[in-house]
């Protein structure tokens, strides 16, 4: 027999979860609220005021006179969506290889992925710097993509779900003919395709969100991502907190988007990447 | 023959082929760096000069530092106090979204809203809300409280950032937590309440033997993250690293002295060593403590 929850558990429950609810979203709902605030109206109430008087979106037009908040928005997309291309095509094939192709050196390959894993960005962090400078890289955005176009922990996850396939099926398609490649592409890369979306998801929001290194490498204004940029506004106009408000309201509002449509694989990845990390 | 030359050289070439986009851009950007940073590390180098070899100097320069002793302070407090909030408190995060009630997904994905923002975006809403006119100020005065000048003295200003870093990990441990969860067998805490044992005691000798593995990853992971810390007190102190610099961290200050035109290319690499040396004992202490409660 199923033990059945009292109702005051239940209750309490509930409480606790709202006030939990308040802490995590609160803070979020209070930005949005600013950014829609006039000028005219008192944003240091005491207390506060949730609900604008008059909500308007003249802070969304001036943080865009004051700086390119969309051609900012445009780099970070530019970056991310970069990203999530090179991570799924370089960590498919390279977890392929690992876990499926038989050839001298693989140990070693999978090793170089694994001690790559142990080396924190911060600690290379001057010499990826360095190098960028030495290539002429510095001030572009492909600087910016670079070091995390192949995560080594994308590599691992992909390999693990190479591996965790049943043989039989590529086995069939070997005595058919078919050429690795073909197998790869018709056959592995379709059976993980769950594991494919982490990998994108985890991919964007990593590029999306990312500011040392994008700090690092941009020093023109004009290039910046989203959160280099929000940093500068932050910088030069930090006493007017509405405009600020619309900024990061413009940096959040696509990711949380793409969360509310796609939870589970955000969920799964990170099941999948604290476990195997 | 053809046949079977063909086979030979695809077997050889094709996986080193599948590899090369991922080997490449690791080995250039992670295993060549690091190589680089050893490297450097004994040397005066400059950005724009490539130095010369000048042994232990830079780690006798360390000792001398004072802004590295602040920074290192810093860097070890955030390990200290942060990370027995994050493995905690997302456990019991997880505990009270476990059960399937109406609603709960919800408060689940509700939860994990700070992990998936930037860190960038939510410590600039904390900066606004805890301007000395701010948000939480405007609910302390309701209670006759405040205001608080969270941002104004520099222990204050760190304790904030901490705060940050627990609140917006809470969600991501939480999902780790709940994976650990659904493998605790139902049956032990039936049992146990039949037997009249109360939550608390549940909690300790049922709940926390099973997700004892998951707690010391966690543990693991939110301290390395913890030393490493960069964007929050970056941004709630400035770039120099709040009043007369007491809030800099150790990667602050690899980045200051490291990267622009007059970077300390040298200094910063041995700097940068400690990071990678201290993340390193951390993960090894944590899994070794787990081993050695395992003997007893």
């Amino acid at each position: 027999m199923r033990h059945r929850m009292p109702g005051w558990e239940k209750v309490l429950r509930y409480l606790l979860m709202l006030a939990v609810l308040a802490v995590a979203v609160g803070p979020f709902v209070w930005q949005l609220s600013t950014s829609l605030k006039g000028t005219t109206e008192d944003i240091y109430t005491s207390p506060p005021r949730f609900l604008p008087a008059h909500p308007t979106l003249h802070n969304y037009a001036e943080v865009a006179d004051i700086i390119p908040v969309w051609d900012y928005a445009l780099n970070s997309l530019k970056v991310a969506v970069a990203s999530v291309l090179t991570n799924l095509v370089g960590a498919s094939m390279a977890g392929y290889a690992l876990a499926r192709l038989r050839f001298r050196g693989r140990r070693v390959a999978g090793l170089a992925f694994v001690m790559a894993l142990l080396v924190p960005v911060e600690s290379v962090l001057v010499a990826q710097f360095t190098m960028v400078r030495d290539l002429h890289l510095n001030n572009t955005l492909t600087a910016v993509v670079l070091p995390g176009s192949v995560g080594a922990l994308n590599v691992l996850l992909m390999r693990n779900a190479f591996a965790a396939l049943p043989y039989e099926t590529e086995e069939a398609a070997v005595i058919d003919g078919a050429n690795v490649w073909q197998r790869f592409v018709r056959i592995a890369l379709p059976s993980v395709r769950g594991t494919l979306a982490v990998v994108a998801i985890f991919a964007f929001m990593g590029a999306w969100d990312d500011f040392l290194w994008p700090l690092v490498v941009l020093s023109d204004p004009d290039r910046f991502t989203l959160t280099v940029g929000l940093n500068f506004l932050h910088g030069t106009f930090q006493q007017n907190p509405r405009l600020v408000a619309a900024g990061t309201v413009i940096a959040v509002a696509p990711l949380l988007a793409m969360f509310a449509c796609l939870q589970r694989y955000f969920f799964r990845g990170v099941g999948e990447g604290a476990v195997k990390g | 023959m053809p046949v079977k030359s063909k086979v030979r050289t695809h077997r050889a070439v094709s996986p080193w082929l599948f590899l090369l986009p991922g080997l490449a851009i690791v080995a250039a950007f992670s295993l060549y760096p690091f190589l680089t940073t050893l490297g450097k590390a004994f040397t005066d180098a400059r950005t724009l000069a490539p130095g010369r070899w000048t042994g232990l100097e830079n780690f006798r320069d360390m000792l001398q530092d004072e802004q590295f002793w602040v920074a290192l302070r810093n860097s070890a407090l955030y390990v200290v106090l942060v990370v027995p909030f994050t493995v905690l408190l997302p456990l019991l995060l997880a505990l009270l979204v476990q059960k399937q009630l109406p609603g709960v997904a919800f408060f689940r994905s509700a939860f994990y809203t700070p992990v998936v923002a930037s860190v960038v975006v939510v410590a600039l809403i904390w900066v606004w809300m805890l301007d000395d006119r701010g948000l939480v100020n405007g609910l302390l005065q309701l209670f006759g409280a405040g205001p608080v000048d969270f941002l104004g003295s520099s222990w204050l200003l760190l304790f904030s950032a901490m705060a940050l870093t627990v609140w917006k990990g809470l969600g991501y441990y939480m999902v780790v937590y709940l994976a650990a969860l659904a493998n605790v067998p139902r049956e032990l805490h039936e049992a146990a309440a039949v037997d009249g044992a109360g939550a608390l005691r549940r909690f300790v000798s049922i709940t926390v033997p099973a997700v004892r593995p998951t707690m010391v990853l966690v543990g693991a992971l939110s301290s390395v993250a913890a030393f490493k810390v960069f964007s929050e007190v970056y941004l709630m102190a400035g770039p120099t690293g709040g009043p007369a610099g007491q809030d800099t961290t150790l990667v602050m200050l690899v980045q200051r002295t490291g990267t622009g035109l007059n970077g300390r290319t040298g200094y910063s690499s041995a700097l940068s060593l400690v990071v990678f040396a201290v993340t390193l004992v951390l993960m090894l202490l944590v899994l070794r403590a787990d081993r050695r409660e395992e003997r007893v």
